[in-house]
């Protein structure tokens, strides 16, 4: 591990005051790197925290303590101003592909936008001609027609879409995409092709991606490290398969056996009851362990810290399950 | 809960404290103009002038003039009129609030009751004649100018037909006290309260329609249905109940500004010694205290209007209960 | 198969709705048969009229203009063209209905106690305190801990999975004979989800529930239903034992669903087998087979009509005419996915 991380957080907290004094920590002291040229999968349940940390660490929403360094720079604090010229080196592709464009745009339009507003590399403007090859080339690039420049967004199916929020975020070259939920709001066929687009797109721009996602088989497809979120923190990290198949972890254990595999066979009963306690009770000890099958007195005194179990994985337990046969 | 209600009040006082400022600066500390010479009067005697401005204090800082005011208008309530000098304001605004109250009191259950059936009724039957009729009336009701109409019903049942059978009851213009002849007040009122009325009901059964016929589609209406309950049922305690929410925050706002004199217009036509005509009265001849008075009784109404329908929120959906 | 007559017949049901001055199939022929104590599985893409599918059969879409056709027998009573006022007297008595998403799904300003009794006394003469205690009785058997409390709270109080248990609940108040679920997981967790797959099951044994159960996720059938129903484009593109479809597709298109999921297990493909293209939209559904557009296997004989289902083995059919053509598609194997 001596490359420098492309991103870096350090301690990560966000938390959000609510009414009558009660306090939702959405990150809960998160420390991850992301290396250049790795795609790392962060999966989690609802409300573990994914989405507000991928915010965080594009600063789109600002962290409440803790470090974010990006190319080992430390952004935590630099004012939008500076950020601004970061920026096209860091996008963000959403769930909601249509939410996220604006209908009575032109998708020319929506997609020239940021390549007008932000300088090219020599710190000039784009003239139009520029502009006008860069919009065609992206066109190329995620799999649409030239044509398309001309139509607005409604004319468009829900991958369409998602190709456009792609191209957007590609527009200026970036090298880090983070991607909140990109295919769950598409159907299995048409997830696939994006899926397919995510990593051709990886190979011939030698992107960095974190992918957020709630399905483990779309992430384990895409992403070569797994990062597992748990009530604002990673309780589980390491290369891919090794995560999802050998989890040291009992909630990555019960997170994997939840899926309902397209595999006819015998069920497994669900090995976890009841549901994720809310983010703003107060907890002590290991945050899993009022849920944990394997809870022991210790788990609810004393938070385990993530700590390397074997070479490329590491948990945050105190008592991790043996590697599997 | 109890919190919840504190707070709100407390929003509610600091609101009416920011409107009397708004008020009092408008009418009293504009540059340019002397209140002085306004509350004097016209040509009045520089032992008159000195005499009001050392009363009002306007020789002394802004923040004392509003002190001042506020005192001779909530506490000595001794505020006075200047164009009929020494008729103090607050008590003439007291005797006009009953006269409102009663209007608009009235007014509104009728524009409620029958607008909720004309909307529900619409809904029901969305897309028949029935339902395109109601809402032209509707649309017809919200387009009649409400001093036309009154001027209208003024002349059918007090010259043209008044002498009919049909209209030998209804008195003349004005208003009769409830505690001295409870049958005349209904009789007096009886016409400017459907009057004042139909605009409103109106707006409000076309409103309700549009949101119960929206709520049709949604999925709560779709499993009371799918629960085999009438449609009757699922109309009523489903889709009417839900868009009470809506139709509570739109009533409380439009009671309040009639109640705060905003029945101006009606209250014109027919007579009726209320504030609103009191307002209408003190603007004609520029009457500043009264002015200030009127516009204030009117916040008042409206802050506190907005207090109550936010604490009836909280009854009528427990989702706001639980965000507070 | 059983050989006493189906509780569900469905036989050519058709729905379509009037759009820019023509009708326009969303549904178009689909057949299923549900036995007692049965689940079945209808799966499709979003537009694959899976849901019309559902509100047709509970006499539940009221558009103006729509056209049902077709028969649907439940327990020999014709439900297609059935007076409304009949219909809600088996609507939540015989047929019960659970929702996507039970946050919506409930009515924002009841208490789940209330909404549940409601129901229960809409359709039997039972005092409120009767009501209650069926109410709470049938909470507990869902697995909401301390039921009496929660009855007396407002769907916004309750997580997804709770809301989804008391939705259960109050679909199974009166006993029906069979279930619609429509998507009944697909707004939850993944964890929640396992758990209320597992409460489906058991519903089967415990209240001798039969379920329709309706989703976009092969895994959700694969682990839930007996039998299953593929829809593409609003038509029925395969049928039949749970097993067999995913071993044998008979249809491309199911093989190639199947193919597009990204496996948990096993050796990663470098690229997912996704389909090309998106599904048509109803207005312009091709004349012949609705998938020949996008089917790797289209020829000539596709086009003209769209292909009626021929039996491919035991209770499987599929509407395709590669099998009739004698080159069915190779089996994917039982076990294409090998488990850790």
């Amino acid at each position: 591990m001596t490359l420098t991380p492309l991103l870096e957080l350090r301690d990560l907290r966000k938390t959000y005051r609510l009414p009558r004094g009660r306090v939702l920590r959405a990150v809960d002291g998160l420390s991850l790197r992301v290396l250049p040229g790795e795609t790392l999968g962060l999966v989690g349940e609802s409300g573990c925290g994914k989405s507000t940390l991928g915010r965080c660490m594009l600063r789109l929403a600002d962290p409440s303590s803790g470090q974010i360094l990006f190319e080992g720079r430390d952004i935590t604090t630099l004012p939008e101003r500076r950020l601004r010229a970061l920026r096209p080196r860091m996008q963000m592709v959403f769930q909601d592909s249509s939410a996220a464009l604006n209908p009575r745009r032109r998708i020319g339009d929506l997609l020239a936008e940021p390549l007008r507003v932000h300088p090219a590399p020599d710190g000039r403007r784009r003239p139009a001609s520029v502009i006008a090859a860069r919009l065609s080339e992206l066109m190329d690039l995620v799999g649409l027609p030239v044509q398309a420049l001309e139509r607005y967004p409604h004319e468009f199916s829900g991958g369409q879409r998602q190709r456009i929020n792609i191209a957007r975020a590609l527009a200026l070259t970036p090298r880090l995409v983070v991607a909140d939920e990109p295919v769950s709001a598409l159907d299995v066929s048409v997830q696939a092709q994006i899926v397919n687009l995510f990593a051709d797109l990886r190979r011939e721009l030698g992107l960095t991606y974190v992918f957020i996602a709630h399905d483990l088989a779309v992430v384990r497809q895409i992403s070569s490290r797994v990062a597992v979120m748990y009530l604002g923190a990673i309780v589980e990290l390491g290369e891919t398969d090794g995560v999802l198949h050998h989890p040291a972890h009992p909630y990555t254990t019960a997170l994997t056996a939840a899926v309902p595999r397209a595999v006819v066979g015998h069920p497994h009963a669900p090995v976890l009851r009841g549901d994720a306690p809310s983010p703003t009770a107060p907890r002590t000890g290991c945050r899993f362990h009022a849920r944990c099958p394997q809870a022991q007195a210790r788990c609810a005194q004393e938070e385990p810290a993530l700590h390397t179990l074997r070479p490329g994985h590491a948990v945050a337990c105190h008592f991790p399950l043996p590697p599997g046969p | 809960m109890m919190a919840a209600l504190l707070r709100r009040t407390g929003q509610t006082v600091l609101v009416l404290f920011g409107v009397s400022v708004l008020v009092f600066g408008v009418f009293f500390a504009t540059p340019g103009a002397d209140p002085t010479a306004r509350i004097a009067g016209r040509n009045a005697a520089p032992q008159v002038m000195e005499k009001v401005r050392h009363e009002y204090g306007f020789d002394r800082p802004l923040p004392v003039q509003y002190a001042i005011m506020m005192k001779k208008l909530f506490i000595t309530r001794d505020l006075a009129s200047y164009t009929n000098r020494g008729q103090a304001v607050v008590p003439e605004i007291m005797r006009a609030a009953p006269v409102t109250a009663s209007l608009v009191c009235g007014a509104a259950v009728l524009w409620v009751t029958v607008s909720i059936f004309m909307g529900t009724l619409a809904a029901a039957m969305k897309d028949t004649w029935v339902d395109r009729g109601l809402m032209m009336l509707g649309l017809v009701g919200i387009s009649i100018p409400v001093f036309w109409l009154g001027q209208v019903a003024n002349l059918v049942t007090q010259s043209r037909y008044h002498d009919t059978w049909l209209f030998s009851w209804v008195p003349g213009l004005g208003y009769v006290p409830f505690a001295q002849d409870p049958l005349g007040w209904f009789r007096a009122l009886v016409i400017p309260w459907v009057v004042l009325a139909v605009m409103f009901i109106g707006i409000y059964s076309r409103v309700l329609r549009h949101d119960l016929v929206a709520l049709a589609g949604e999925d709560f209406m779709r499993t009371a249905r799918a629960k085999g309950l009438s449609p009757m049922r699922v109309l009523l305690r489903h889709g009417l109940r839900t868009s009470m929410v809506t139709f509570v925050s739109l009533f409380g706002l439009d009671f309040a500004q009639l109640a705060g004199g905003g029945a101006l217009l009606t209250e014109v036509v027919f007579g009726l010694p209320g504030v609103g005509r009191l307002t209408y009265r003190a603007l004609t001849m520029l009457d500043l205290p009264v002015i200030m008075a009127t516009v204030m009784y009117s916040a008042i109404f409206v802050v506190l209007a907005n207090a109550v329908v936010d604490v009836v929120y909280l009854f009528l959906d427990p989702r706001v209960r639980d965000a507070r | 198969m059983p050989a006493d007559p189906p509780l569900l017949a469905v036989r050519d049901l058709c729905v379509s709705f009037p759009a820019r001055g023509r009708m326009v199939p969303i549904v178009e022929h689909v057949s299923l048969d549900l036995h007692a104590g049965e689940i079945v599985g209808l799966v499709g893409e979003s537009g694959s009229g899976k849901s019309v599918t559902a509100m047709a059969l509970m006499g539940l879409i009221d558009s103006p203009g729509v056209r049902v056709t077709g028969s649907a027998l439940f327990r020999g009573r014709e439900l297609v063209g059935m007076p409304q006022r009949q219909l809600r007297r088996l609507r939540g008595r015989d047929i019960a209905m659970i929702f996507q998403d039970p946050m919506t799904a409930f009515t924002p300003v009841y208490t789940i106690g209330w909404q549940i009794d409601e129901q229960i006394r809409a359709h039997e003469k039972l005092s409120r305190h009767a009501a209650r205690a069926r109410t709470v009785k049938l909470l507990a058997d869902m697995g909401v801990p301390d039921p009496a409390h929660m009855a007396q709270r407002y769907p916004h109080q309750l997580s997804g999975g709770l809301r989804q248990r008391a939705m259960i609940a109050m679909a199974l108040s009166c006993s029906p004979a069979l279930l619609i679920a429509d998507e009944p997981t697909t707004a939850l967790d993944v964890t929640v989800q396992a758990q209320i797959l597992e409460l489906l099951r058991r519903l089967r044994g415990t209240h001798g529930a039969s379920i329709l159960l309706i989703t976009h996720d092969m895994g959700v059938v694969a682990q839930t239903c007996a039998r299953t129903l593929v829809l593409y484009s609003g038509r029925m593109a395969e049928t039949g034992p749970t097993e067999a479809v995913f071993d044998r597709p008979g249809h491309p298109y199911t093989a190639a669903l199947l193919d597009a999921i990204p496996p948990l297990y096993g050796p990663r493909p470098d690229r997912l087998p996704a389909i090309d293209g998106i599904p048509p939209q109803p207005a312009d559904r091709p004349a012949g087979c609705a998938f020949a557009p996008r089917c790797g296997h289209a020829h000539e004989t596709c086009l003209p009509a769209p292909p009626p289902p021929v039996p491919i083995g035991p209770g499987q059919q599929a509407a395709c005419v590669l099998p009739a053509e004698g080159t069915p598609l190779p089996p994917r194997g039982p076990m294409t996915e090998c488990t850790a």
